[in-house]
């Protein structure tokens, strides 16, 4: 990986739904896909049980990047779960970007339970342009440094 | 404050070799609420799942944080064990080490810290568990069959045989999918129609078993154990009480030019028509595109020639509701389509036919009653081209990447009954490789070569040109490394198969899931082959994968015993981890009404008690044998009223700040 700044081990937090994804993720590792160790998989039921505050927490305790995967369109394990995500999602784009938190740093995926192949991809991309963007302070709460 | 116990699994070397345990074991020691924490090389065996027990009952503990592998793996492994040790299962937590862990990283510090952070927040979120208890939901003891091929009868006698009521929706007019389209079976040479038709016979006289046959699922509602299923049975024109199966409506019918789906277009049908002698069951429909009745108002000559009066040109389609405990797909494939693949002059040359339509000119109950002849001249042809791998084995965006499992063998056995019925026709077989993993197969494929002297050529057919007399092949030959031409009569080409083009929709009505190649995904690849991730639904058959006649019976048994698993139940546990609201938040909006897909939430006029204030407010309610748990209405609440149970905000918040600390 072609990374500027060696020292800068980015944070970042994903969040898988159960059926699709999180099963991606799974097919991943029993592929032995690699992907950077800097990726933190949460699972959740549904892309949809995602509350964008969720991202804004995880921006605020210092994180540098936030990935949301779910099912593809369509594929919704409890039908419609991901149009809300989508939608949700894109709301939080717009949030961030007033926050003045590159739009980079948070990214919707689709990735079904067959595609271990694109998990890895996804995971690898995502991680790049975190490193491009840099560490993340901007929305960062400084009293939660421990220092 | 809980009481957690930690305990992480070496898995052998699977975690071991890149995970540093007995650090994770030292760095989890301090986690606030953690008392105990221990290791062990194989979690999930019987020893070490002693050693949960025998924690939980020693240390006391209220929580378990297992390090290990993926909790599709083995969560309710450890649950089963939490029980067994007094604990409510619901207080178990899986920290992935395996999959998401031990597996992708080589670095061992590097993977041991993240298998930490992963720890860390299992931990905070099992801080926040609290004992969850399932309900009990009803069992609608009957089982849907999507699909009437061999597949989906196997699968349908099974479950009848057991006790069950088993219906069967068969999109097309009869039931016995593809293989009664076959003539002979590999590697056997049974005669398929010989050995398909009673079972035919048996699922449609079996008192257990009904048949919506020209019918279709429109609509699935409902969940494991309770679905209800709309199935619309098309019009057939015909009364299926007054048919006697006569025939003497499609001998009469002046309409006569419509291709014969099941002869593969190779012949003609006419307008009113059953696909097929042995059809079931026996009772033909009007084709209403074709009908001259229908097109243009005139003719009702069946009408005229049906002694019992079945015609009946006003039915319409009719809609039945009905509830299911599992339902099956047993889908089934077709051929892909050969419009990408013009090198072939598929499309230009009659005589270039495909291997379905091959078993259907092979047929004694075929077009030509058995008799080999090409399509453009009716001439016997002196030469036979089979080209292997059409779309099978294709990385390249037209065709498919997988192999479809059964070209192989079908061709060989294509082959030999060629030689078998004409020994002086010549026979070539273009392939990549030959593949025959199979009970009897390799010797199969080893007699067409030796002892009937087809000849195989390991090559790729770069051009086919019909230059009117004759098919032209340009080829390379690999193992010469050269290129050939080659001069033939008849070329078959072995189209891979891919699932049916409603195999999608009908996985997006049961909420099931498919690959990217449209076959159904399966729970577990290895250990749950027959059952798909969604509960209550089970794979039959090519919807899952290429496989041939032997493996899709024995899966159909499999299924079918999947589904007698489920239906001896009289109850169901249901998933605990559903909605809950806090009556206080609530306000009433009915955005979380609108959201959920299930229609679990309902509003109630309750008495709330505001901090000693009683009033009457109008609340959300959830009915947890409805709700699911995705979770849609906990993040739509804007009063934060509305949480998840298993996955509520904060132990997700928990996870979250565990992950950045």
């Amino acid at each position: 990986m072609s990374v500027a700044n060696k020292e800068f081990k980015p944070l970042i937090v994903a969040f898988c739904c159960n059926w699709c994804s999180y099963a991606g993720a799974d097919l991943a590792g029993t592929s032995r896909l690699a992907y950077p160790a800097e990726v933190k998989i949460i699972k959740v039921p549904c892309s949809c049980r995602v509350n964008p505050l969720f991202a804004l927490r995880a921006f605020q305790k210092g994180a540098d990047g936030v990935i949301i995967c779910g099912c593809h369109p369509g594929d919704c394990h409890y039908s419609t779960g991901n149009y809300y995500t989508r939608r949700r999602i894109t709301l939080l784009y717009s949030l961030l970007d007033y926050l003045g938190i590159e739009k980079g740093r948070t990214h919707l995926e689709w990735v079904s339970a067959a595609e271990g192949t694109k998990f890895a991809a996804t995971m690898n991309k995502f991680v790049e342009t975190i490193h491009e963007l840099g560490e993340n302070v901007r929305l960062e709460d400084l009293r939660c440094k421990s220092e | 404050m809980q009481r957690i116990g930690v305990f992480v699994c070496h898995c052998g070397t699977n975690i071991a070799g890149t995970v540093d345990v007995a650090e994770i074991v030292e760095m989890a020691k301090p986690e606030p609420g953690v008392v105990h924490a221990a290791e062990y090389p194989y979690m999930c065996s019987e020893a070490g799942q002693n050693m949960i027990i025998n924690a939980v009952k020693e240390h006391n503990l209220s929580g378990v944080v297992i390090c290990s592998c993926s909790p599709r793996m083995h969560e309710a492994t450890f649950r089963k064990a939490a029980e067994k040790a007094g604990l409510n299962p619901y207080m178990v937590e899986i920290a992935n080490i395996r999959e998401h862990c031990s597996w992708i990283h080589k670095d061992k510090a590097e993977a041991t810290q993240k298998a930490l952070t992963l720890t860390r927040a299992a931990i905070a979120k099992v801080q926040l568990n609290s004992p969850l208890f399932p309900d009990e939901s009803p069992v609608t003891k009957r089982a849907l069959v999507i699909g009437g091929g061999i597949a989906g009868i196997q699968t349908a006698l099974d479950i009848a045989d057991a006790g069950f009521e088993v219906d069967i929706v068969e999109s097309t007019p009869s039931i016995g999918g593809k293989m009664a389209q076959l003539d002979k079976t590999f590697p056997t040479l049974d005669c398929a129609a010989c050995i398909l038709t009673p079972k035919m016979v048996d699922a449609s006289a079996h008192e257990n078993i009904t048949l919506y046959t020209y019918s279709q699922v429109d609509k699935v509602e409902g969940f494991v154990g309770d679905f209800t299923v709309t199935i619309r049975k098309k019009a057939r024109s015909v009364d299926f009480e007054k048919c006697t199966g006569c025939g003497a409506c499609s001998e009469k019918c002046p309409s006569k030019k419509s291709p014969s789906e099941f002869d593969q277009g190779l012949c003609t049908r006419p307008a009113i028509y059953t696909p097929f002698a042995q059809a079931v069951p026996n009772v033909p429909v009007i084709d209403r595109e074709a009908c001259l009745k229908f097109k243009t108002g005139k003719c009702g000559l069946c009408e005229t020639v049906c002694a019992p009066k079945a015609i009946n040109f006003e039915q319409e389609d009719e809609l039945v509701e009905r509830k299911y405990g599992a339902v099956v797909m047993a889908t089934g494939y077709e051929p892909v389509s050969l419009d990408k693949f013009g090198e072939y002059s598929y499309d230009s040359s009659p005589d270039v036919i495909t291997s379905l339509e091959f078993e259907r000119l092979t047929n004694a109950a075929g077009p030509t009653g058995g008799a080999l002849t090409r399509l453009s001249d009716k001439r016997k042809p002196k030469s036979v081209t089979f080209i292997q791998c059409v779309g099978s084995r294709d990385v390249t965006q037209r065709g498919k990447a997988y192999c479809s499992k059964i070209c192989c063998m079908y061709t060989a056995k294509h082959a030999m009954l060629i030689k078998e019925k004409y020994p002086d026709i010549e026979v070539n077989i273009f392939y990549i490789d030959v593949r025959t993993p199979g009970k009897a197969f390799d010797e199969f494929y080893r007699r067409a070569e030796d002892e009937y002297g087809v000849r195989y050529i390991k090559g790729q057919v770069g051009k086919v040109i019909d230059n009117g007399d004759h098919l032209q092949i340009q080829a390379v030959d690999m193992l010469d490394n050269k290129k050939m031409e080659l001069q033939t009569d008849m070329v078959v080409l072995a189209t891979a198969i891919e699932p049916v083009e409603s195999a999608k929709s009908i996985a997006t009505m049961l909420t099931a899931s498919i690959d990217t190649n449209n076959f159904m995904t399966e729970a577990h690849p290895k250990l749950r082959p027959v059952e798909s991730p969604t509960a209550g639904v089970f794979l039959s058959g090519v919807c899952q994968g290429p496989k041939d006649i032997p493996e899709t019976v024995a899966q159909a048994g499999a299924a079918a015993a999947k589904v007698i698993g489920l239906l001896v139940k009289d109850k169901l546990m249901s998933n605990p981890c559903t909605a809950k609201p806090d009556e206080l938040y609530c306000n009433g909006c009915s955005v979380c009404e609108n959201v959920c897909p299930y229609g679990a939430i309902s509003y109630e006029d309750c008495e709330v008690n505001d901090h000693g204030v009683r009033e009457v407010r109008r609340v959300a309610q959830v009915n947890k044998a409805l709700c699911q748990g995705c979770g849609a209405c906990a993040v739509t609440c804007p009063s934060g009223a509305m949480d998840l149970q298993g996955f509520s905000n904060r132990q997700i918040q928990a996870e979250v700040d565990a992950i950045c600390r």
